[in-house]
């Protein structure tokens, strides 16, 4: 007597045994977005569950973090194995302003050149673009003071228009 | 050619003059090229190699951007043509003018304000802006 209860109970337990702790792919799928969705980094990961393999998709920050929602899904209970589909976003691209090479010809830029061209009374400027547009007579001396004074403002130049001075 | 090639001879130079903080970047068709020279005499070394190189700098590809190491208290000469040079309240040509000092006058920086306009001293103790193109460290 003892032995068919004790046979039943077994039988009873092997039964119960394969039909409760087998996980339906729909449990699993939503225990592994529960665990993963606690992070934020991991948070725009995408799951899909069948037959209790795992499939994750979506983004990933990085290496790290992806390594990280395979190790989380797999410690899901039902979790056969996990197949990481991760992407990891590119970084953002980071474009570095170029450095300042020249100054923008604004008002205070254009009235600097204008002050170092006052003790040259025949040379006249105009900015045309991002040039300054120079013309008149020069003696070698005043061209290369130009040419000066127009580097140290980082003023691109035109000075085609300069004639020498007979 | 590329522009570095053009003024390699430039660039040469002035390392040889030991320019301090020597750059040089090709920007949109123009050689960018800036530091500290020790002297005014090495400046216009530089400078007349410029000039050898591109005749009377007409190409306008060259942007050489090179000041003069003057710390405060370094003796400056006037370079104007031949006029005065006006010694301002502020740092701009609506500053009104506090003093002038001569061409060839020698001045004591105070301080380098910016690019374009220096502190100065004058012997008589006249203290005030005016424009760094004409003012050479000696």
């Amino acid at each position: 007597m003892k032995l068919t209860k004790l046979l039943m109970a077994v039988v009873v337990s092997a039964t119960m045994l394969f039909v409760s702790c087998k996980p339906k792919d729909a449990d699993i799928k939503a225990a592994v977005e529960k665990a993963l969705n606690a992070d934020p980094a991991m948070a725009s990961t995408t799951v899909d569950v069948k037959d209790g393999v795992v499939t994750i998709g979506g983004e990933c920050k990085d290496e790290a973090c992806k390594a990280h929602c395979e190790e989380t899904a797999k410690a899901v209970k039902g979790v056969k194995s996990v197949v990481n589909n991760c992407m990891i976003a590119p970084p953002p691209v980071v474009v570095a302003p170029p450095a300042s090479l020249t100054t923008v010809l604004d008002e205070a830029t254009q009235q600097k050149v204008k002050d170092g061209l006052k003790d040259m009374p025949g040379v006249t400027v105009e900015f045309v673009g991002d040039k300054a547009v120079l013309k008149g007579e020069v003696t070698k001396s005043q061209r290369m003071t130009i040419m000066q004074l127009l580097a140290s403002a980082k003023v691109l130049s035109d000075v085609t228009g300069l004639t020498d001075k007979k | 050619m590329a522009l570095q090639d053009k003024y390699a001879e430039l660039l040469q130079t002035a390392t040889t003059l030991g320019v301090a903080n020597l750059a040089s970047t090709e920007q949109e068709g123009v050689l960018h090229v800036s530091g500290t020279a020790k002297s005014t005499a090495d400046y216009d070394t530089l400078w007349a190699l410029y000039d050898k190189i591109d005749p009377n700098m007409t190409s306008g590809d060259l942007m050489m951007n090179i000041d003069i190491k003057a710390d405060a208290g370094a003796q400056l000469k006037v370079t104007t043509e031949s006029t005065n040079l006006n010694i301002r309240s502020t740092p701009s040509t609506e500053g009104e003018i506090v003093g002038k000092a001569a061409h060839d006058e020698v001045v004591t920086l105070v301080e380098k304000t910016d690019d374009s306009w220096w502190k100065i001293r004058t012997a008589d103790g006249e203290e005030g802006y005016a424009f760094a193109q004409y003012l050479s460290p000696l």
